[in-house]
């Protein structure tokens, strides 16, 4: 479960919602009795270029808003990423990246030439199937709760209703979600 | 009711609580959703019967809400950065004709060069307006600091215009929990604006007039004793909210561990927060380390600074502002207030046009000081090694 202070940082891409992201585990660790607090990193960013959002989740009221330079979890929600951004840069020893890339966790690993933990999802074919379109964020925060129980899936579940209007959106959503979380927590043997 | 929001929503939410009247605006980043949640709630009906106008520039938005004001309208604004700097020609007129306007600064670095991150250079510029500035720390007190700022300016003994000063995406574009105000307290708290005079055709007068050499030093005179006035009506208002909201948001400054302090840092708006954070691990460290949260910059407390810091040994203010051949702003300002005290004093500079100010440089700075390393003066923290170019 969630530590005193624990620090997400999500890679994306402009139109991706990573920023969405993020504010969906506000509203989900807010529900579960955490303080939270998500902010993107910010600039002017365009559709398609590489962006960052942060996530913070603690027992205690959240007062630094100091960009997260040392985060517990990585997550890349798109692979493409992997060849302009230094997505590891910063992660804890302990930490941990899960990144949406289609050719596995071993091949990532290899790829990045690193000893940290490295789980991979193919989010972008899941939230095609589901969703008709590319968009990875729920499926990625879906594989974020799966990986680390940061908060619970009850609470994602009903952040998602909460936050899009449209019902119909919602519920593939939650669908997407339940799908990535149950994937990534049989990949990790919870 | 606690909620997850957006900063700018917390602000939107207050000022439509406010029952404000008339609402002008244009859109500049980090500031423009603000007031695309009032266009909002406007198109919804959700805004009484405000008049909200998407205005040509800043210094149209600030005309109209000037106009409105004077025709005893209740009128709030938004910018940021060269959006201020383009109103700012108006605001020295709302505050010379005394108009008890409300605007929201989403603080953002100015031009040149080109930056839409946060510093506090936009506010600080317009400090000799007549417009009382208040930084706020946190969502919730920038929430809860727009009824306040109504209800001063408003008043009778005050009639300025008053400005709440909220860091640019730092705060803005924050998503966290802010405990939302309800209709039922705003109103006990905030009453109907009451205009002592306004323009009305069947009881003419003139605003903003001329006024030759035997009168215009008494106008501006008159402006210096109201904002003097407004210290006492703020700290009303302070008391008055904490009993009606249980929200404690202290005076016009906030001191930790001042007392028995031998260095204490001085600093205001969201920078705050983190600086608290390395202080009361100082503290547990056994460091003899103090924090002053400046909260009312205009008018400027300086008997509540030269109290604070009545027995601290080192200072060092942050300035997240220039004045560019002189000391830094918020410097300048507690230099004044402690004239005469015996104090080693350091002015730092750090995080202007966005640039992070994280733990490890807030340490550096306090240990610097602390262990003699640092040269009392004027210093730049955080500054890459670089050639000067002209561009």
């Amino acid at each position: 479960m969630a530590d005193i202070l624990k620090e997400v940082r999500f890679h994306g891409r402009g139109g991706q919602g990573a920023v969405t992201a993020a504010d969906l585990l506000a509203i989900a660790g807010f529900k579960d009795g955490y303080h939270t607090l998500s902010f993107p990193m910010f600039g002017a960013e365009k559709r398609g270029t590489p962006v960052v959002s942060y996530f913070r989740i603690s027992d205690e009221p959240i007062v630094i808003r100091d960009e997260v330079k040392r985060p517990d979890y990585v997550v890349v929600m798109d692979p493409s990423l992997i060849d302009v951004v230094d997505v590891l840069s910063g992660l804890k020893e302990d930490g941990m990246l899960i990144a949406n890339y289609p050719t596995g966790s071993e091949d990532l690993k290899k790829k990045l030439n690193t000893e940290k933990k490295v789980y991979t999802i193919n989010a972008t074919k899941m939230a095609t199937e589901l969703l008709g379109r590319p968009i990875t964020n729920t499926a990625m925060v879906g594989a974020l709760v799966g990986a680390t129980n940061l908060v619970s899936m009850e609470s994602v579940e009903s952040a998602i209703i909460e936050f899009f209007e449209s019902k119909e959106i919602a519920e593939k959503n939650v669908e997407l979600v339940r799908k990535a979380y149950e994937y990534m927590k049989e990949v990790c043997g919870w | 009711m606690i909620k997850v929001v957006r900063g700018f929503y917390a602000i939107a939410e207050a000022v439509r609580l406010s029952r404000p009247n008339v609402i002008a605006a244009y859109p500049i980043t980090p500031q423009t959703e603000i007031v695309e949640n009032l266009a909002e709630m406007y198109a919804n009906g959700e805004l009484g019967d405000a008049e909200y106008v998407t205005a040509e520039s800043e210094f149209g938005a600030a005309s109209m809400i000037l106009g409105a004001s004077a025709a005893g309208a209740r009128a709030f604004t938004a910018t940021s950065s060269q959006g201020l700097l383009l109103m700012t020609e108006v605001l020295y007129n709302a505050a010379g004709m005394r108009l008890p306007i409300v605007l929201v600064v989403a603080n953002r670095a100015v031009s040149a060069p080109l930056s839409i991150w946060n510093d506090i250079q936009d506010s600080i510029s317009i400090r000799d307006a007549g417009i009382i500035q208040l930084y706020v720390e946190s969502n919730q007190e920038a929430h809860d600091m727009i009824p306040l700022a109504f209800k001063v300016a408003e008043n009778k003994d005050v009639l300025l215009p008053f400005m709440i000063c909220v860091d640019g995406f730092k705060l803005t574009h924050a998503y966290e929990p802010v405990d939302l105000l309800d209709q039922e307290t705003v109103d006990k708290f905030l009453p109907p604006y009451n205009p002592v005079v306004k323009l009305d055709v069947n009881n003419p007068v003139a605003m903003g007039c001329y006024a030759p050499p035997p009168y215009y030093m008494e106008f501006r005179a008159a402006m210096e004793f109201a904002m003097d006035r407004a210290r006492d009506v703020m700290l009303k208002e302070f008391e008055e909210w904490y009993k009606l909201t249980k929200r404690n948001w202290g005076g016009h400054v906030v001191a930790d561990y001042c007392e028995d302090a031998e260095i204490v840092v001085v600093t205001m708006g969201s920078i705050v927060s983190l600086i608290r954070g390395v202080i009361n691990q100082m503290r547990k460290d056994g460091m003899k380390v103090g924090l002053l949260k400046i909260r009312t910059y205009r008018p400027f407390p300086s008997d509540e600074v030269r109290d604070a810091l009545k027995n601290a040994d080192k200072v060092i203010v942050i300035d997240r502002a220039l004045s560019i051949g002189a000391e830094p702003p918020l410097s300048a300002d507690v230099k004044s207030a402690v004239l005469g005290n015996d104090l080693e004093f350091h002015s730092v500079i750090a995080g202007l046009g966005g640039r992070d100010v994280p733990r490890e440089l807030v340490e550096k700075i306090i240990r610097d000081v602390a262990e003699g390393r640092a040269k009392p003066g004027k210093r730049f923290e955080g500054l890459n090694e670089f050639e000067e170019v002209i561009p």
